[in-house]
């Protein structure tokens, strides 16, 4: 700490920096404590498959959390995203044999560009209509894959995709190592999350996600950061898209379907929206839940139904929201 | 006969399918149009709703032996009372928050009630039979015309059209639209507010319970009907705008056909054109074809 800052100490900026400066740490140590867990996990008996899984839908989710949470736009199509980066980087490794980290770099710029189209024309409304139409789009999306038979195969999608060796040494055959390129996946994106939400784009999102008159009065050209928010948040699905592909060897009509576009947002409801956390926690507890409930068929389908209306009607701030409100009041 | 090489009867064929599933389109986007000019919020649950009244149809079919004029009148209102419940229980607590909340929980127990459904009558549909009266057709010389076809074009301009009438020209509907504009200031002349939000979800509801009705000869009766439609049903309202209701009702009727037509010029675009259409009109005009800004 330089000596300005400790002069100014008393002031409000003072308290502020501190402030801040004690978030950090929080932070900090949080994302330790996750990243060991996740380090230790698959040596202590957790399958590494249902890690993946998990890891993949939350770097979904935290994309996603992104944009609602921070640039209060409410999508209802990112489904396009993850399920059309899965198709190209599926396709890619296994038509044109791209090794797998060219495969998930071509597919996640592809869901950027798609992002880019489709954020560009959905920010042209706001609120409501901003979820409809990206509702909309996703699905126009998922018709177009259900009929581009030659490259996604339609029903039956793209199968037995090769893991291939990531970087030419790490041969992601091996169930351990693949895991260990998610984790690193996952945490790479996650502190670039962090950081984006910090930086001063991020500040300038959350004030238009508060009040976008203000913003634009202030001068800042909020549909611009709006689709920047949009174009990064489609970015970071499509990487979770591709890996998702690369683990599983498959890319299907499953993960471009509206209803992957509905779960996303109840994880990030249920972790909580717009806390960095938040994500994380839902996408653990879903995937987990349909893992365990995989024998009951549609009562998977009346259990999320019910989550969303509980979380929506008692749950608002998420799990993590509601436990970060009472850290804050025990604090005072 | 052969109009730009199609044959007429193909194309007629097509623009009849067209208009069925304009009509559906209408009634729907209608619906959904009326609840969110005063509840503010898109009913996502509409298309469960919808499939509601299919399935209230069929159960009075199968139960009671009620027929399908009794079920036309019996299920709208049998959805609407849930429709209200669920008003009263859930929505009315979300309109102080971010309008976003209503549509999370609609799309909830959208997923609630085709889950259950799912569970118990699986995923292929159940018959329903046309009625007496409206078996067989007529022949126009041109093509071949079935009775129920016709009968669910007209009664779904003329529901339309009725609903139009009593909001644009009557004076329940014209405290319906001045509660749109300012709940409070209509309060405060003395109407309960509360109430009519209420009923309006509830004939909203009903509107689309009464096209499930309809639909249930035309498409069987399956807990999946409305997952799908609802969705082409926002682009509908997107492309119509929500400021209007003879917009919601031409543009579902018009997008209809155009996409009955797509099917018979380029049948590979069928699913995508309404998408299609929406993102020009976007462009072009933001706030939709009939829609004001606000």
């Amino acid at each position: 700490m330089n000596t300005t800052a400790a002069a100014s100490h008393d002031t409000r900026a003072g308290v502020i920096e501190r402030r801040a400066a004690r978030g950090d740490r929080t932070f900090l140590v949080a994302t330790l404590v996750m990243a060991l867990m996740f380090v230790v996990a698959p040596f202590v008996g957790v399958y590494p498959v249902f890690l993946m899984k998990a890891l993949c839908f939350a770097l979904y989710a935290c994309a996603f959390n992104l944009l609602i949470g921070y640039g209060g736009l409410l999508s209802f199509g990112h489904a396009m995203f993850l399920g059309v980066a899965g198709y190209a980087s599926a396709y890619t490794a296994k038509n044109w044999g791209f090794p797998p980290e060219l495969a998930i770099l071509f597919a996640t710029g592809l869901s950027a560009l798609l992002g880019l189209v489709s954020g560009a024309i959905a920010i042209r409304r706001q609120g409501i209509y901003f979820a409809m139409i990206t509702l909309a789009l996703s699905q126009m999306i998922y018709f177009f894959c259900l009929q581009a038979t030659s490259i996604t195969g339609g029903e039956d999608g793209i199968q037995a995709v090769p893991r291939g060796k990531m970087f030419g040494v790490l041969d992601l055959s091996n169930t351990l190592v693949m895991y260990f390129v998610v984790l690193a996946i996952f945490l790479a994106a996650f502190l670039l999350i962090h950081r984006i939400i910090h930086s001063p784009f991020g500040n300038v999102l959350k004030t238009i996600r508060d009040n976008e008159p203000r913003a634009i009065s202030l001068g800042y050209d909020a549909e611009r950061y709006k689709l920047l928010a949009f174009v990064l948040s489609a970015t970071l699905t499509g990487l979770a898209g591709a890996t998702k592909a690369i683990v599983f060897q498959l890319a299907s009509l499953t993960d471009v379907h509206w209803s992957m576009s509905g779960e996303v947002v109840l994880m990030t409801l249920l972790g909580g929206m717009g806390t960095i956390f938040g994500p994380v926690v839902g996408a653990f507890i879903l995937i987990g839940m349909e893992n365990y409930l995989a024998g009951f068929g549609q009562w998977v389908t009346v259990i999320t139904g019910v989550i969303f209306v509980f979380c929506v009607m008692a749950l608002r701030k998420g799990i993590v929201g509601e436990l970060g409100a009472w850290w804050t009041k025990r604090g005072n | 006969m052969q109009i730009f090489g199609i044959a007429t009867q193909a194309l007629f064929g097509q623009l009849l399918i067209g208009l069925i599933n304009g009509a559906f389109y209408a009634l729907l986007s209608l619906g959904l149009a009326v609840i969110f000019g005063l509840l503010n919020i898109i009913n996502f649950t509409h298309g469960a709703q919808y499939m509601l009244g299919a399935f209230c149809a069929y159960f009075l079919l199968q139960g009671a032996g009620t027929g399908y004029w009794w079920s036309l009148l019996l299920a709208p209102i049998a959805v609407g009372i849930l429709g209200i419940i669920i008003e009263k229980t859930m929505l009315k607590r979300l309109y102080a928050l971010d309008h976003l909340y209503g549509l999370l929980l609609t799309f909830g127990l959208a997923l609630v009630l085709q889950g259950l459904f799912t569970n118990y009558y699986g995923s292929s549909g159940l018959p329903y039979r046309i009625p007496d009266e409206l078996s067989g057709g007529f022949n126009l010389g041109f093509m071949f015309l079935p009775k129920y076809r016709a009968w669910v074009i007209v009664a779904s301009l003329v529901v339309c059209l009725a609903t139009w009438f009593v909001i644009e020209r009557t004076k329940l509907g014209s405290y319906l639209r001045a509660a749109t504009e300012n709940p409070a200031l209509v309060q405060a002349f003395g109407i309960n507010v509360p109430r009519m939000v209420t009923l309006t979800y509830g004939f909203g509801v009903g509107l689309a319970a009464f096209a499930g009705v309809m639909a249930a000869p035309i498409y069987q009766v399956n807990p999946q009907m409305g997952a799908n439609l609802i969705i082409v049903v926002f682009a509908v309202v997107v492309i119509g705008g929500m400021g209007s209701i003879m917009g919601a009702i031409v543009t579902g009727f018009g997008l209809g056909v155009i996409e009955g037509l797509t099917k018979v010029f380029y049948p590979e675009a069928s699913n995508t054109v309404i998408f299609v259409i929406m993102v020009i009109v976007l462009m072009l005009k933001p706030a939709g074809l009939f829609g004001k800004e606000r």
